[in-house]
């Protein structure tokens, strides 16, 4: 995984709440089996209405998105995050991000941050004031500037040292590999198994 | 200090505490796979030479995209073919249980696992699907993950976990007649909001829910999701343990007593705390249906489409204000009076054999409204199988519904059934988003009674709302 420290880049204002994942890319553009090019489905019924904020100019090169609370809601699909990164945005921030969602962008070095839905308001008014506004996100300092803003955001401990450090959880886990054999060998015989097939 | 029923999950499953700040590693006892969320941690694995490390553990089958008439031919659609092909070679590849198309134990996977008897109380179960708290209804710890976790759990057979905070959902009382699991959890989203579980796992208890059937307990689970939490769970009991006895993977003779005896020590002790708890009064409940684009927007079948005025809340009278307009609602409008197109009864959250006979209770000797189209989608090939053996098809075909193979069907807009631009359903599934159903389709979420009493009126209605059955019919 790519390391995360600090970025900048134009800032995008999405004045909505509970935008679900189906949102975020509709069924549709789940059925390929790459795990690139999705950027054609990242919000793709908002994109073909004119006045959607992607379809600004100023707004078109955005990687930093700044959301209502409950951005990603709904389906585990963790094609929303790979949507998301395809199009370019690196980071999302939100007063409050649903569970699975939050998981799948740790995963894949999106990162979601929480900010308070005032700092959110007064962010969303800089980036919609003077659209195209760059903002810098930097991981080390939790903090969000630009505009002649300057605003905290929370991320947990784990996953910014894993972002910082850009270390890949499955290699993570294999470390312990031993402790993972020793738990098989305590787990009761009568436990189901799905082979042999009865 | 007591624990509660996920607590006590979640401890008999750390392989490795987490220190300073570090997840806990957690032991995975039942992963479940379906042709969406794996290809891309397949390739993965494949990727990095790393195999599945207990394929013993790991079952998958093929549903979201599967179409439900036909299926003896090639799935028309190239992509979905690909991906549903792409499936088969994966877990041939690597040596993974599947039940493909045409298969009996072929389903949609939440339906599929119970029914074979693999989701059993305390496991871990984890599948690249949201409504894997299905699963929790067992007294399991079952939650939806990403796909970069199914490579995870692929490759290691565990999870990196932040312990989860804990609610209980206690529904007193008894439920009354024609109130059913669905109306239960719709009114638990509508009252704690579609993030009011975000962070927790739900336990539901109480009189109410200590009375339902295993399938219903599973309607309840299935939909924790939409109220944003990571799992619900029922305590296992003799409901739970009648369910399982004798199923295909359901433990026997000297194990099936150990099993139940490992069971029964699940329930969270008296003393134990949760970090918060909500109340119903089950007896206080009624049939609940949605008016707007998420589950948390509904309300009783008797209330009226609300006004964005009604909500003090500025980021709530804005999601009103877009829903209504999505929905093409005007405030105040009895939601008895809203027409809709087409009856959807089936998928995960209402898709099982006791879904589908309340359904038939209601429409036998009954006519459909003109101009509905009906479909019912069993959520397994078993249930379609058990449905016909009870001759549920004929009460289907004959008031004029359209009997399906399984599949996820209509509940969301990956294969032929969809809703078209403007169309209205009722529908038994578990999501009403904007598109979920197909681009421009609009859903109200509904119980398999108040579904199949729409289809016989029109508008959505409940069974209280029908006239007898001539006699003879």
């Amino acid at each position: 995984m790519e390391k995360f420290i600090a970025h900048t880049g134009v800032g995008v204002p999405l004045r909505r709440s509970n935008v679900d994942t189906d949102q975020i890319i509709p069924a549709v553009y789940l059925k390929r089996v790459t795990r690139t090019g999705f950027e054609d489905g990242l919000f793709a019924a908002w994109r073909n209405q004119p006045d959607f904020v992607l379809n600004a100019d100023a707004y078109r090169s955005g990687s930093v998105l700044v959301a209502g609370p409950d951005f990603g809601t709904g389906s585990s699909r963790e094609h929303a995050v790979w949507a998301l990164k395809d199009y370019g945005f690196r980071v999302v921030l939100s007063s409050r991000f649903a569970d699975i969602f939050r998981g799948n962008s740790g995963k894949q070095g999106l990162l979601t941050g929480v900010v308070d839905q005032a700092d959110v308001e007064r962010l969303w008014k800089v980036l919609e004031d003077a659209p195209g506004t760059s903002v810098t996100v930097d991981l080390r300092e939790r903090t969000v500037t630009g505009g002649g803003l300057s605003v905290p955001f929370e991320v947990d401990d784990y996953t910014r040292w894993r972002l910082l450090e850009g270390l890949d959880d499955i290699g993570l886990t294999l470390q312990h590999v031993d402790a993972i054999a020793q738990f098989e060998q305590q787990r009761p015989g009568w436990l189901p198994t799905t082979l042999p097939v009865p | 200090m007591g624990r509660t029923l996920a607590e006590k999950v979640w401890d008999a499953h750390v392989v490795r505490r987490g220190d300073d700040g570090e997840p806990d590693l957690l032991y995975i006892d039942l992963h479940l796979l379906h042709e969406v969320t794996s290809p891309q941690a397949f390739e993965g694995l494949r990727v990095a030479g790393r195999r599945v490390r207990r394929t013993d553990l790991t079952i998958a089958t093929e549903d979201h995209n599967v179409p439900t008439v036909d299926i003896d031919q090639p799935i028309a659609d190239p992509v979905s073919r690909l991906q549903v092909e792409t499936l088969r070679r994966n877990c041939e590849e690597f040596g993974v249980r599947l039940h493909r198309l045409g298969d009996i134990d072929q389903g949609i996977v939440h339906v599929v696992g119970p029914q074979l008897g693999l989701t059993q109380p305390g496991l871990t179960v984890v599948c690249g699907d949201s409504h894997t708290s299905t699963h929790g209804a067992f007294g399991a710890l079952a939650f939806g993950i990403g796909t970069s976790e199914v490579e995870h759990v692929l490759a290691t057979q565990t999870l990196p976990l932040k312990p989860f905070k804990t609610m209980a959902i206690t529904v007193n009382g008894a439920l009354p007649e024609g109130t059913t699991a669905k109306d239960v959890i719709l009114a638990v989203i509508a009252r704690i909001g579609t993030g009011g579980g975000q962070g927790y796992v739900l336990e539901y208890r109480g009189e109410a829910i200590r009375a339902l059937s295993m399938e219903a307990r599973m309607t309840i689970c299935n939909m924790s999701i939409e109220a944003g939490a990571r799992a619900g769970m029922i305590a296992p009991d003799e409901t739970t343990f009648a369910y399982l006895a004798g199923r295909p993977h359901a433990p026997s003779g000297k194990d099936w007593d150990a099993a139940v005896a490992s069971w029964s020590r699940l329930a969270g002790d008296p003393e134990a705390v949760f970090d918060t708890e909500v109340v119903l009064d089950g007896s206080e409940l009624e049939p609940f249906v949605t008016w707007g684009t998420n589950p948390g927007q509904g309300l009783p079948l008797s209330g009226k489409v609300p006004s964005p005025e009604d909500f003090t809340d500025p980021s709530e009278k804005i999601s009103a204000q877009r829903a209504l307009e999505y929905m093409d609602l005007v405030p105040g409008t009895p939601l008895r009076r809203i027409a809709v197109d087409t009856v959807f009864i089936g998928s995960c959250t209402n898709g099982r054999i006791e879904d589908l006979r309340a359904a038939a209770d209601v429409l036998r000797g009954r006519t459909k409204a003109e101009g509905i189209r009906v479909l019912v989608v069993p959520g397994s090939a078993k249930v379609r199988r058990q449905a016909e053996e009870e001759g549920l098809d004929q009460v289907f075909t004959r008031f004029g519904a359209e009997w399906r193979q399984a599949g996820c069907s209509m509940c969301l807009g990956m294969n032929p059934d969809q809703l078209s631009a403007g169309e209205r359903s009722a529908s038994t599934s578990n999501r009403n988003f904007e598109g979920r159903q197909g681009p421009g389709g609009r859903t109200h979420l509904v119980s398999p009674l108040v579904a199949a009493a729409t289809a016989v009126r029109g508008t959505l209605s409940s069974p209280a709302d029908l006239a007898a059955v001539p006699a003879g019919r």
